[in-house]
């Protein structure tokens, strides 16, 4: 009973963690319509600069501040904004594959860094011993992990309650006019560009805050661990949850998380030794099937968006559903 | 540096081969499709398997492979074009009729790992080669060291190219996809049918795809992940060549072939793919139009 616990309180505070990095995805995809696929590559730099800022002193030149948890948390937010910040100016003005292509890019360019950059990162050795906040609090491993997920389900709390007030002003109404028609938005004196910029760095910023909780998390970071396939788990929990709804995202990393891990556990317990890499495959597979048939069929997600229309209009039941993405 | 030089024509010419499909998919389908790696990484594994088959201990010349090889491409190129056909049926054609370009691109990026983890389940995550002969390098010019191998590749890439062109100047179904990119719905009031291009698109792009990553698996090394590798130089030669255009796409590759090939002595071998992106960040951010490029 208590394995079940324990192990119910570790996969929660990863869920929870994957939750904040997936609502930083719906700021920008969901609300805003824009396409970034760089997501792991937002969440190394929150995860580097938290190890960095608050990790021990290491083989690595930079670093071994051993500053205080929340310093971490701040320094991972800034970081990860001014590199969303620099690869948003040219891209946001242009066609929005070229987000997409840049933001690959430079998720790749950021893995090479993590990589090659051994002053820095600590190279594929990575980094380790990433305190947790509190370390002296709690003596068994069970406690550290409730005092990490509580400490992980307030932080997703407090960015789902923040994006909730923030889509609902009068500023989140910009966003999705931006996206649903430029060209309107824009004869009413609306820039652009800037909404878009802003969405991309706070969405971004969200990311990092996620890297940062999940190095301390893990206490370890390596340049594996943010592969492009983080950035397609993080993608498809929000296309399955409902992109355009923050609760559609949190559901969306809980539901998607259980089902990575679940599939991870059984591809284990199934397979001979010899085939785990093959398992390791079909669960990628799977999963890619999953986001798949869900764009196909259900562009909307679990639960989609909500019609965004004033209290006295009369919507149409069921309109939204044939076939149209928001 | 000659020789990095001549590295760096060899680098660009399998990243152009891979770009003019890229630029064609979307010119005419009007998205970035990120799954066309796959098509590299396919093509290439295809043509292991009939390698396989045809295997003759005969080379020709001085090359590593015989003339079972050149069956194996021809037969890599047709199986690399019907997995872009059934790719298009089953996943792109019902999305392209949302209308949302970007569910596209995200469907596409999906798919791309999807495949990449196909041919981890199918071949394993060793990379493999072609063939365990040696490609013996000979002095070609004072300073350049070159293998049969590879001014095969340079010249295959030539005249692919140059069958491209003639393709897209001389025939009417060149034409046609010419008319296509465009403009669509002009294309379709004049008569053109939109899907056969559509098709051909896919068949060209993929085949193109293909033969690049074969010419890649022979001069470097075939792996599960070499596609999805060159999809960043591929996507900085369209930008770069200004997207839509093949012409800007062959420039582009050899550009982006040089620059990272050049930039070896310089900063090291591990930092490749990040000149690419570099090169693509400059150019979106002073001339987003690309070299040769006509839009936005």
């Amino acid at each position: 009973m208590t394995g079940t616990f324990s192990y119910l309180v570790f996969f929660l505070a990863q869920a929870s963690i994957f939750a904040i990095v997936c609502l930083g995805l719906n700021l920008q995809w969901g609300y805003t319509g824009l396409f970034n696929i760089g997501v792991a590559g937002f969440f190394l730099v929150g995860a580097y600069t938290f190890a960095i800022l608050c990790g021990p002193e290491y083989l690595m030149q930079v670093g071994g501040f051993e500053l205080p948890f929340l310093v971490g948390l701040v320094g991972a937010l800034l970081t990860s904004g001014v590199v969303a910040f620099v690869v948003g100016i040219p891209t946001l003005r242009l066609r929005e594959d070229y987000l997409a292509i840049v933001t690959i890019g430079i998720a790749t360019t950021l893995q090479l860094v993590a990589l090659n950059a051994e002053w820095l990162t600590g190279g594929s050795q990575g980094a380790a011993s990433i305190p947790r906040p509190l370390p002296g609090l709690f003596e068994t491993v069970l406690g550290r992990n409730v005092l990490m997920l509580s400490l992980s389900l307030g932080v997703m709390v407090l960015v789902y309650a923040g994006l909730e007030a923030m889509v609902r002003s009068p500023w989140g109404r910009v966003l999705k006019a931006i996206r649903e028609d430029e060209t309107a938005a824009s004869s009413l004196g609306k820039n652009a560009f800037l909404y878009r910029l802003q969405s991309f760095v706070i969405g971004s910023s969200i990311m990092g805050l996620g890297g940062a909780l999940y190095a301390s998390f893990v206490g370890f970071v390596s340049p594996q661990d943010f592969m492009p396939i983080l950035t397609f788990q993080v993608w498809t929990m929000l296309i399955v949850g409902g992109s355009g709804n923050n609760k559609g995202a949190v559901l969306g990393a809980l539901v998607m998380w259980a089902v990575w891990t679940l599939s991870g556990t059984i591809a284990q317990q199934v397979l001979p030794a010899g085939l785990q890499v093959k398992g390791g495959a079909a669960q990628v597979i799977l999963i890619g099937l999953v986001l798949m048939t869900t764009l196909v069929f259900r562009p909307r997600g679990l639960i989609g968006e909500e019609a965004a229309v004033s209290s006295a209009a009369v919507v149409e039941s069921g309109s939204r559903d044939s076939g149209q993405t928001a | 540096m000659i020789q990095y030089f001549a590295d760096g024509i060899i680098a660009g010419a399998t990243i152009a081969l891979g770009a003019i499909g890229l630029t064609l998919t979307y010119n005419i389908l009007r998205f970035a499709n990120f799954a066309h790696g796959e098509f590299l990484t396919f093509g290439a594994y295809f043509a292991l398997l009939f390698a396989g088959f045809f295997a003759s201990a005969q080379t020709i010349g001085p090359l590593t492979f015989g003339w079972g090889f050149l069956v194996a491409v021809a037969a890599a190129l047709v199986l690399t074009a019907l997995l872009a056909l059934v790719l298009d049926r089953l996943l792109f054609r019902p999305l392209r009729r949302s209308d949302v370009i970007v569910t596209l691109v995200i469907a596409s990026f999906g798919a791309s790992l999807m495949l990449r983890n196909v041919v981890v389940f199918l071949w394993g995550s060793r990379p493999e080669y072609y063939s365990r002969n040696i490609a013996v390098s000979s002095e070609i010019l004072p300073g350049v060291r070159m293998s049969a191998d590879e001014l095969f590749v340079v010249a295959l890439t030539a005249a692919l190219m140059l069958a491209l062109h003639l393709f897209l100047t001389r025939t009417s179904l060149g034409r046609s996809m010419r008319a296509v990119s465009d403009d669509p719905s002009l294309a379709r009031v004049a008569g053109i049918d939109v899907q056969a291009v559509i098709r051909w698109t896919w068949i060209i792009g993929a085949g193109l795809a293909a033969v690049a990553g074969i010419l890649f698996g022979l001069t470097v090394q075939i792996s599960s992940e070499m596609g999805f590798n060159l999809i960043l130089p591929m996507f900085a030669a369209a930008i770069l060549g200004g997207i839509g255009s093949i012409y800007g796409a062959v420039l582009g590759g050899l550009i982006i072939g040089l620059a990272q090939e050049m930039s070896v002595p310089l900063i090291g071998a591990a930092y490749k793919p990040a000149v690419a992106f570099l090169l693509m960040f400059a150019i979106l951010l002073v001339y987003p139009k690309g070299i040769l490029g006509d839009r936005t």
